[in-house]
């Protein structure tokens, strides 16, 4: 596998609707080749990272991402990170590793109650993961956001220990980078934006870096977050060590 | 047998949907409601009559499935 080209499967639910811009940003921004995967499969083929696209997942009936969860691939892709692959879920992406239990934690309704589609801006708070080496520590970054449960939640002690092992790596803030609850937009708890696990080779967040990635759509830092990846894709098999700084 | 699974966010947890109905509720003059928590039924029609055994199986179904149990309480009611 070590020669052949690199690859990314991008899952495919009933219900995803980003996954052909998920596609699109592989194969056009960070110029490698994407594979769809549908559901159905319990087997991956070589890959080099999997992503998990936003959408609405089997309609989000029970809970955002509860039924996509138990789908054969998803028992794949444990298997793919619990031996250090690469994934990167986005929005429902995020929803469906939570309930999946690869990410600690749990998604409630915003606090709005609203669907939230606008522009916020992340803090990234690690840069010494494999999703946001390209990114300065403190990097404000401008991303969107269009959900409505993406209002995160865990227990204190799952928090700090969060906190502690350097797991938040994206926090809503401020145009100069400060937290503040006004610059949190959906009541996440001290103002997640996206976690990694310990290992460190599973990122959950809720902005979509594959929808400003170009030029083109007006806003281009998505693309730190993808040619992050493509480096540790790049730099050789990602080990399953932590990496956190 | 119907086992009656009843799902609410834990207490503590804010539950946004409720607040609103405890809002609108106060608008209508009702005054009187202290608090307001919104949740979901689900109705499973079960092919046993073996309670204890039902039971047991339902309360599976809701920590692997039903609730999450990170966010969520569930109340099982079994009813022949």
């Amino acid at each position: 596998m070590a020669d052949a080209p690199s690859r990314i499967g991008v899952l495919v639910f009933p219900g995803s609707n980003c996954d052909r811009d998920c596609h699109h940003a592989v194969e056009q921004i960070m110029g490698i080749s994407a594979a769809f995967i549908w559901h159905k499969e319990s087997e991956l083929p070589p890959l080099d990272a999997v992503i998990i696209p936003g959408g609405f997942s089997y309609g989000d009936y029970l809970r955002t991402g509860a039924i996509a969860r138990f789908s054969p691939v998803m028992a794949a892709v444990t298997r793919f990170a619990e031996s250090g692959g690469l994934v990167l879920g986005i929005c429902n992406g995020f929803q469906i590793l939570l309930e999946a239990g690869l990410l600690p934690g749990a998604m409630l309704r915003n606090r709005s109650l609203s669907f939230i589609c606008r522009d916020v801006r992340v803090r990234v708070d690690n840069t010494a993961t494999p999703f946001t080496g390209r990114c300065k520590p403190g990097q404000v970054l401008t991303l969107p956001i269009a959900h409505a449960e993406g209002n995160y939640y865990t227990d204190p002690a799952t928090l700090a220990s969060l906190k502690a092992k350097n797991q938040v790596v994206f926090r809503y803030c401020a145009a100069d980078g400060q937290v503040t609850p006004e610059a949190n937009p959906n009541g996440s708890l001290d103002s997640i934006a996206g976690i990694t696990n310990a290992a460190g080779n599973v990122l959950g967040l809720m902005p979509h870096p594959e929808r400003s990635a170009e030029a083109l759509l007006g806003n281009e830092d998505g693309r730190l977050i993808l040619l992050s990846l493509l480096d540790s894709i790049t730099r050789g098999r990602f080990s399953s060590k932590p990496v956190m700084a | 047998m119907t086992a009656k699974v009843s799902i609410t966010l834990k207490h503590g947890i804010l539950d946004p949907q409720g607040q609103a109905v405890l809002h609108a509720l106060g608008s209508l003059g009702y005054g009187g409601v202290k608090d307001v928590r919104v949740g979901k039924l689900l109705e499973l029609k079960l092919a046993t009559h073996d309670k204890a055994g039902a039971e047991a199986e339902v309360k599976a179904m809701c920590e692997r499935l039903l609730a999450n149990t990170i966010i969520e309480d569930y109340r099982i009611e079994l009813v022949d």
